[in-house]
């Protein structure tokens, strides 16, 4: 197997509703690395993330897993979204609902084992979520919520976790303990994880490779490689200057030949 | 030809024009309060709501009452307890919405019941639920058109904060919106106009004035002044062709016996629907940019 | 009568665990506007002289394919709209040539509770065996699709196959209930037990039997009321529905209550 890598993505194409929003991917994800794909709102990180799970057509290209091509519902992948909206009065239990995660596709009544349970709360023990293992799904904060469904995709042991924006909704102290989560995940259970996000000062310390999607291309690599001035003036075809302040990075729109300075239309610039 | 599709003696018929002049203003009424209702999600809300005013109405028939009393009342009645158990929430309104519904309905197997008891007459049930708009007497006809115009009003003053609502109610909410206040003055409004059509072509039936009209509307038509006029036109054609086909049964079979008037007036509205859906899809093959299917006009012309 | 207790206690069980589903999913109105194509394909049958029970089935699966493969072009709310008003539209121009009197309309909409002779017992049977069967096969993918659709389609459960299997077992359940509760409250029996349930507890294994113990009361409450006091069993079918949804309510609100107070 050496020499496979885990996810291959190769000339990806993806067009919607007759619009090209995603042209020439190229990226590749390895075991048990950590992974960001940064891109503003409305890149094409959601877009590119439904092709990796098999639910977005291609227009050209190939995603291959493990060197096969991809299938919905591969078992070795894990998807994590945004949020879910529950009704107010859904009668599942949070170890009910991560128990879905082993068996939800499965039709027929057969009885769960000890062993799918010992399995659950194992897992919810792992984010930190077994204080909370019987109440129910609807009744939870949007922290707890995302330390359930991160449990709920991990039951089912994938090899690949895909997160879509789960910093989104949190605050900075809750944005924090998920990706300490999360990187604890990559180290102990060697689950490779590929996490959307708009802002990616708060993953620098984990990361260890980004893909940068504007302008409806991608870039990839290590962090070093790819957050660089040449790099991304060529994704964004203008300049941009890359700022590093204090540890963080700062993506600006270079100014022009007029002289102005303006800011890329990139919400991790940080202006204070 | 002319004259096997329009009966001898049609126009000069007093119950038919009544019936046509009553259809038009019900078809109206229900073409624009439907086209918000099904911008906002509340078809099943309007079609409980008709099954509500058939409690009102058969409540009203068995105390004697006006049943445009008992139509509308009801149905504003059920709006209100509708709102108590709570529409707020889009996920949670199913549930609401079904409860009134449930024991609304049974309400009124209860009343028309009742009424076969009291009364030695039959059809009650048959006319209360889809309803004979040739019984419908030329006395009635000031009361409908006065209640059509009030509706009308009322659905013109709120209808900016009422589509902003629709469309995102955190904008809306944010411009101050009073989403819950004009939410129930909505609900009202609908009450109100399923009554009135509930008189014409039954309760149960006017679901399909409400809804039919300003579906097909929504399909080809973009701007939201321009779905209301044409959900009213369909409305009104559906209705009349309706009447006219009704009247014609009569002579069809022999035996001096019609099909219903609900019958035909849903069978119009669905080839309406029918027809607009074709000529939507041809529109999409021709545009290679669709944007997604929604019903929601993209440019708010009138507003 | 004995008909009816049958009959009866076999539709409340399948009324009980399919309406826990419909709750569940928000398919209300689904529920709502497929006995009215049963309504339609008994008056029909009544028309043409056939067994009822055939026009009762073929009808509801004709309002349940028809449902959800408008469903697919159209808003859902406006397709299961539009399919209830052609089935009852249907219905009542069958009612109009067939010249049926009033009493066996009323039957048909709001119940009764001799609707059932001892020949169709058997039939009723088999067909509720099939829905049990179904939704038992159906159940984790139906569970998982109703409050996580996305993840569902992630996992590689096939949606639209499970909701239009799903509104086949509706429409099933539904062609059996009609004759007894009547075409506009055997949805009531699948709403007020199924929602009641899922207040009181928040687990679904529990809110799945709650709900047909629920439901079981309910039936065998109005079929009682109906019997001693003559009046048609829908009323006390959807009026006891209802009573049932708000009483759990009330007794929650009650219960938080009195928690908070014990917490002070």
């Amino acid at each position: 197997m050496v020499g496979i890598d885990l996810l291959e993505v190769v000339d990806v194409d993806v067009a919607l509703s007759g619009r090209m929003v995603l042209r020439d991917v190229n990226f590749r994800i390895d075991h048990g690395e950590f992974t960001g794909l940064i891109g503003s709102n409305g890149a094409g990180k959601t877009t590119l993330l439904r092709v990796l799970l098999g639910l977005q057509d291609v227009v050209r290209g190939r995603v291959l897993v493990h060197g096969e091509p991809m299938t919905r519902s591969n078992s070795s992948v894990g998807y994590v979204p945004q949020k879910v909206l529950f009704e107010s009065d859904v009668p599942v239990r949070v170890r009910d609902f991560v128990a879905l995660g082993i068996d939800g596709n499965r039709y027929g009544l057969a009885r769960r084992s000890r062993h799918t349970y010992e399995l659950v709360d194992e897992m919810l023990e792992s984010v930190e979520a077994a204080a909370f293992a019987n109440r129910r799904i609807s009744s939870l904060s949007g922290g707890e919520q995302q330390r359930v469904l991160i449990a709920h995709a991990l039951v089912s042991k994938p090899e690949l976790l895909l997160l879509d924006e789960p910093l989104a909704n949190l605050d900075p102290g809750s944005a924090q303990e998920i990706i300490q989560l999360l990187h604890s995940v990559v180290t102990n259970q060697h689950v490779a994880i590929l996490l959307s996000a708009h802002e990616m000062n708060p993953l620098l310390p984990v990361m260890d490779r980004v893909v940068y999607v504007a302008n409806g291309r991608v870039a990839s690599g290590t962090t070093e490689e790819v957050v660089q001035p040449e790099v991304l003036s060529a994704l964004y075809g203008h300049h941009v200057d890359v700022l590093r302040v204090h540890g963080r990075v700062l993506v600006v729109a270079g100014g022009d030949e007029r002289g102005d300075s303006l800011v890329a239309d990139h919400p991790a610039v940080v202006l204070e | 030809m002319v004259r096997w599709i329009l009966e001898p003696g049609l126009f000069s018929n007093g119950t038919v024009r009544t019936a046509l002049l009553l259809g038009a203003l019900v078809s109206v009424v229900s073409g624009v309060v439907g086209i918000f209702t099904v911008l906002r999600g509340q078809s099943f809300a309007g079609h409980a709501l008709t099954d509500v005013a058939t409690a009102g109405g058969s409540g009203a028939a068995l105390a004697s009452l006006s049943p445009l009393l008992g139509f509308v009342g009801g149905g504003v009645i059920g709006a209100g307890a509708m709102d108590a158990i709570g529409v707020q929430r889009v996920k949670d309104r199913d549930v609401a919405t079904g409860v009134v519904l449930g024991a609304a309905t049974g309400l009124s197997a209860l009343f028309l019941y009742l009424i076969t008891l009291q009364t030695s007459t039959t059809g009650s049930t048959q006319s209360i639920l889809f309803g004979s708009i040739f019984t419908v007497g030329p006395s009635t006809l000031p009361d409908v058109a006065l209640l059509s115009v009030v509706v009308l009003v009322g659905v013109m003053v709120i209808r900016r904060p009422l589509l902003m609502g629709s469309i995102s109610p955190e904008l809306a909410a944010a411009r101050g919106v009073r989403l819950r206040m004009v939410g129930i003055a909505f609900m009202v409004m609908l009450a109100a106009a399923v009554g009135l059509s509930a008189i014409a072509i039954g309760s149960i039936l006017s679901t399909a004035l409400l809804i039919g009209p300003p579906a097909s509307a929504l399909k080809v038509v973009s701007r939201l002044s321009h779905a209301v006029v044409l959900a009213s036109v369909l409305g009104v054609m559906a209705t009349w062709l309706g009447i006219v086909f009704a009247y014609d049964s009569y002579y069809w079979f022999g035996s001096g016996r019609g099909l219903p008037v609900s019958f035909f007036v849903v069978a119009d509205v669905l080839v309406e629907f029918v027809a607009v859906n074709l000529v939507a899809r041809r529109r999409r093959l021709r545009v290679v940019e669709e944007p997604a299917t929604t019903a929601m006009p993209e440019q708010v012309g009138w507003i | 009568m004995t008909n009816a207790w049958i009959s009866g206690t076999i539709i409340a069980l399948l009324a009980g665990a399919v309406g826990f589903f419909v709750v569940l999913r928000g398919s209300a109105f689904a529920a709502h506007a497929i006995p009215n194509g049963a309504f339609a394909g008994a008056a029909g049958a009544n028309l043409v002289g056939i067994n009822p029970l055939f026009g009762l089935v073929v009808f509801a699966l004709g309002a349940a394919f028809g449902i959800s493969s408008m469903s697919r072009r159209t808003r859902s709310d406006v397709a299961t709209a539009l399919a209830l008003v052609m089935m009852l539209a249907l219905g009542a121009a069958f009612l109009a040539t067939s010249s049926a009197y009033e009493p066996a309309v009323n039957a048909l909409l709001f119940g009764e509770i001799l609707g059932v002779s001892s020949s169709e017992i058997l039939p009723v049977v088999v067909l509720a065996v099939v829905c049990a069967l179904g939704l038992t096969l159906l159940y984790r993918p139906l569970l998982f699709s109703s409050i996580a659709s996305e993840l569902a389609v992630a996992k590689g459960v096939n949606v639209r196959l499970i909701d239009t299997l799903f509104l086949v077992v509706v429409a099933l359940s539904s062609a059996l209930a009609v004759p007894v509760v009547g075409a506009l409250l055997t949805f009531s029996l699948m709403i007020g037990p199924p929602a009641a349930a899922r207040i009181v507890t928040s687990s679904a294994h529990r809110a799945l039997a709650l709900s047909v113990v629920f439901s079981l009361l309910t039936l065998w409450a109005a079929v009682a009321s109906s019997y001693w006091t003559d009046l048609p069993i829908g009323f006390f079918v959807g009026t006891m529905s209802a009573a049932i949804y708000l009483a759990a309510r009330a007794w929650m609100r009650l219960d938080s209550r009195r928690s908070r107070r014990a917490l002070a």
